[in-house]
């Protein structure tokens, strides 16, 4: 119980770096699942290793003792079994849910927001232009998607651009990419050190939605020219008001998806002997994390029944 | 008239939509045709365009012998798109569900990305 109960609160402090290397070496879809799923899963661990000690912490209290038929006396004397620590995970995992409550109710009240302005102006087939001189696109999540344009970004792009861009919008609602986002955004809530995951799942998403738009206009170059051409107009024009940009020496996530599709670099690197090393310390970190749940689950059980008299 | 064919009714009437928006003038079916890529029947688009018509999405005047489209902006319409991006912009910096086509450029990311699509063979066509 005591390395098990921490063991999956601080796997993501290894298993993020790797993962974020790993998603790197994959193709776009492979590290978009890749990095979704492994913040899912160490949230998710992370998370039962909070109710644990918390539980743990809560049997210390007489009442909840008697009310569980245990006698504390029996329970063992492990620092995971305390107070102190039993109250601070309490306090985390309130937080945690909080915060995850306040991001599943902002996303949705984003969507319908912007689903009720949608819906006021009319579209065709799964295309709603809005009558704007910025330009700005997006997809909006819902059943059945839209993709959302304005009339500046039509306007700025050609018709071969125009079918990459609408391409990459219905590839962003055909593979719900937006459920995945809220993944990791959820997953932050509940691991700060998470957080750190969602960023190149967000830039994995859009090579994804890239790559769909690649087959479906079957033109590298016209894809790589849509999302360059796009991006210089939509700084150019921006659609509303917009802040202006921070000065950054690094570059941002659309040149690297421009050359990534121009095939001049960011795209995927490294051997298959490098990818397997760092898939498999990847693997190692989230099996372990698992693993330790389910041992800490099994320890606590195991004392509560001792704790319990039971023969 | 092979690969358009097989997309599904709505994809046609947002590419004719998009090509309608994008021309900034009244276009006739025959220009619509020419302007989008793939082949497509003159009498697909017609009838695309025809239904658009019906729905309200597009207006049209005579051109000679043929009609001439163009896509209605309803006044609520452009309110709509107002405080859409009233609201995004409130979200702009957090990170939000709608995943944008682009995000936001720094000024070196503006010039790499300059360099970057004057390299391509294909030229820029001038616009």
């Amino acid at each position: 119980m005591i390395w098990a109960v921490w063991a999956p609160l601080l796997a993501p402090l290894a298993a993020v770096p790797v993962a974020r290397r790993l998603a790197g070496l994959l193709p776009p879809r492979a590290a978009a699942l890749l990095l979704a799923g492994c913040a899912a899963a160490l949230a998710a661990f992370s998370g039962v290793s909070l109710v644990l000690l918390t539980v743990a912490g809560l049997l210390k209290l007489p009442f909840v003792a008697e009310l569980g038929h245990v006698r504390t006396a029996l329970l063992p004397h492990d620092p995971a079994f305390g107070m102190p620590l039993g109250a601070a995970a309490a306090a985390l995992a309130l937080a945690g849910t909080a915060a995850a409550l306040r991001t599943l109710l902002g996303h949705g009240r984003q969507v319908l927001r912007a689903r009720a302005e949608v819906a006021r102006v009319a579209g065709a087939g799964d295309l709603t232009v809005l009558p704007d001189p910025g330009a700005d696109a997006y997809a909006l999540p819902g059943r059945p998607g839209r993709v959302v344009v304005t009339a500046g970004m039509l306007r700025s792009l050609d018709a071969e651009e125009r079918a990459a861009l609408l391409a990459h919008e219905r590839a962003h609602l055909a593979g719900r990419h937006h459920l995945l986002l809220l993944a990791a955004d959820l997953a932050g809530c509940v691991h700060p050190v998470l957080r750190a995951l969602r960023e190149p799942l967000a830039y994995q998403l859009e090579r994804w939605a890239d790559e769909a738009a690649v087959s479906a206009v079957g033109d590298r170059q016209v894809v790589a020219r849509a999302v360059g051409r796009a991006a210089l107009a939509a700084s150019a024009a921006p659609a509303g008001r917009r802040p202006a940009p921070a000065l950054s020496a690094v570059a941002g996530p659309v040149p690297r998806r421009v050359s990534a599709l121009l095939g001049a670099s960011g795209g995927p690197q490294g051997g298959v002997w490098a990818r397997h090393a760092v898939a498999l310390s990847l693997g190692v970190c989230v099996l372990l994390s698992g693993a330790a749940v389910v041992d800490a689950t099994g320890d606590l059980h195991a004392s509560v029944e001792t704790a319990q008299g039971a023969p | 008239m092979t690969e358009s064919i097989r997309r599904p009714a709505g994809e046609l009437e947002a590419a004719v939509l998009s090509a309608l928006w994008a021309a900034e003038r009244p276009l006739t079916p025959a220009e619509v045709q020419q302007v989008l890529p793939g082949v497509l029947a003159r009498t697909t688009v017609a009838t695309i365009l025809a239904r658009l018509h019906d729905k309200g999405t597009v207006s049209r005047t005579r051109a000679g012998r043929a009609y001439a489209y163009s896509p209605v902006v309803e006044d609520h319409a452009a309110l709509a798109a107002h405080r859409m991006h009233t609201e995004l912009d409130k979200e702009r910096d957090r990170p939000g569900v709608l995943a944008r086509f682009v995000s936001r450029l720094t000024s070196d990311d503006e010039e790499l990305l300059r360099d970057l699509l004057a390299q391509p063979v294909v030229p820029e066509e001038p616009r």
